[in-house]
């Protein structure tokens, strides 16, 4: 245990604070998706609209979004917006900020994804039925994408936990920053814990994500027949 | 926005992009090899090693890059593995990219109806000739918007090297930001330096979807 180090989670309260800084992490990623799950099915609705002018501006600024690292935009709210316009953004904020806007722009691609797999003649034999628009959504369109969508809402969960291990990097308290301060904290005592203590940070990603990407996959083979 | 700056700049971030894209090209081209060898471990469920690859599988997928980097670069050299930092990332991205290609590449495999490996092999064709006849040109079709998508993210995630002190892109801007505060210009210059790197490689990607829908059988 000395040797690799993981004798100095069992010291003080150090693993209850790695814990904590675990749920950071799991509370800034559940609070993004909460956001970006509506804002995505409205824009991933809207994508599939026939004005061309919204689907252009939107597709901008979802492709931008989706192809920027995700750091690059966190760098971006955390250090440019808040020198720009002046005003006090803490790093959890920030990092909701991000997280939420990335989140929408790939949850609406998956909108979009799943309502173009409907086949048209859905939405004309609703037509023909006398059905108005949003009937056809709500009684014939959505039923059908739900099912689709439930699974990759799912995953896009746990993609959100792992990527919140970017935060670190503007300066929120979170799992690996804890990890750092423990290994520093221990440095004479414990020479060795970096290895420890990331390899914990590793398994505790691993604990979190696991179950929630089984999930996924069970509901997707249990609904794709 | 003050444009001395920005062409000051420049070459610096020519540097950096000229990193990026070496450790991302080599992570890539890794990860693919990695991937393809769990793929066809998967598909035909070699005994005991198919275990090894579904434990190595969920490993990856279910733990952020920078936590592996971490692990690699700091913990690793405790136990007396030490690791030059390049390596490490190209390690790291290997290690991370090979369970996303190995998904990309058996869910292809998969996809191929197993009435088309029956009737090659009741035609007479051999196992080698069934996969590089019948197999491989339909599942390829199927994977390559997966595969695409797999090197745009793995490009992306390169931005994660600047945590252990590699000098790309992201680590560049966060320096030079750190040394004279020109803010705007350094991440005007950061996003305009992703874009020229992703936005072919995306656009290419949407191109190559489009004319490869067709090529599936009795699709």
């Amino acid at each position: 245990m000395q040797a690799l180090g993981l004798d100095v989670l069992f010291k003080g309260k150090n693993m209850v604070r790695l814990l904590g800084g675990l749920w950071v992490a799991l509370k800034i990623s559940i609070i993004s998706v909460a956001i970006s799950i509506p804002l995505g099915i409205i824009l991933g609705m809207l994508m599939t609209s026939k004005n061309k002018v919204i689907r252009g501006i939107l597709r901008v600024y979802l492709e931008f979004i989706r192809i920027m690292p995700q750091m690059v935009l966190l760098f971006i709210v955390f250090f440019e917006t808040t020198r720009v316009w002046g005003w006090d953004l803490k790093g959890e904020t920030a990092s909701v900020i991000v997280f939420a806007m990335w989140g929408t722009a790939e949850m609406s691609d998956l909108v979009r994804g799943a309502l173009i797999s409907i086949p048209k003649h859905q939405y004309e034999s609703g037509s023909a039925l006398g059905l108005t628009k949003l009937q056809v959504y709500l009684y014939i369109i959505i039923p059908q994408t739900v099912r689709r969508l439930i699974p990759l809402s799912i995953n896009l969960i746990t993609r959100m936990i792992k990527t919140t291990s970017l935060i670190l990097l503007i300066g929120v308290v979170e799992v690996l920053k804890v990890a750092q301060q423990i290994i520093e904290a221990n440095r004479m005592v414990s020479p060795n814990s970096a290895f420890g203590v990331y390899l914990t940070v590793f398994l505790l990603y691993f604990i979190a994500c696991w179950p929630i990407s089984m999930l996924a996959k069970y509901l997707e083979r249990k609904w794709n027949t | 926005m003050n444009w001395d700056v920005i062409f000051k700049y420049i070459p610096l971030y020519k540097k950096a992009a000229w990193l990026t894209l070496r450790l991302g090209v080599l992570g890539i081209v890794f990860a693919i090899l990695v991937g393809a060898i769990c793929a066809v471990i998967a598909y035909y469920r070699v005994p005991v090693l198919k275990r090894i690859v579904a434990v190595y599988i969920e490993l990856s997928r279910n733990t952020p890059l920078l936590v592996q980097l971490f692990f690699i670069y700091y913990g690793l050299p405790k136990v007396g593995v030490s690791v030059d930092a390049e390596v490490c990332g190209v390690v790291g991205l290997a290690f991370l990219g090979g369970s996303y290609m190995a998904e990309a590449f058996r869910s292809g495999l998969e996809a191929v109806d197993k009435i088309q490996t029956e009737s090659a092999y009741s035609l007479g064709l051999s196992r080698a000739k069934t996969m590089r006849y019948v197999i491989l040109p339909q599942a390829v079709s199927i994977s390559v918007p997966a595969f695409m998508a797999n090197i745009i993210f793995l490009l992306k995630e390169t931005s994660v090297f600047s945590a252990i002190s590699l000098m790309d892109l992201m680590f560049t801007a966060k320096d030079l930001i750190g040394l004279y505060y020109k803010t705007t210009e350094c991440l005007f210059l950061l996003v305009v330096f992703y874009l020229i790197i992703l936005l072919p490689i995306s656009i290419l990607g949407s191109v190559l979807e489009r004319r490869l829908r067709y090529a599936g059988f009795g699709a």
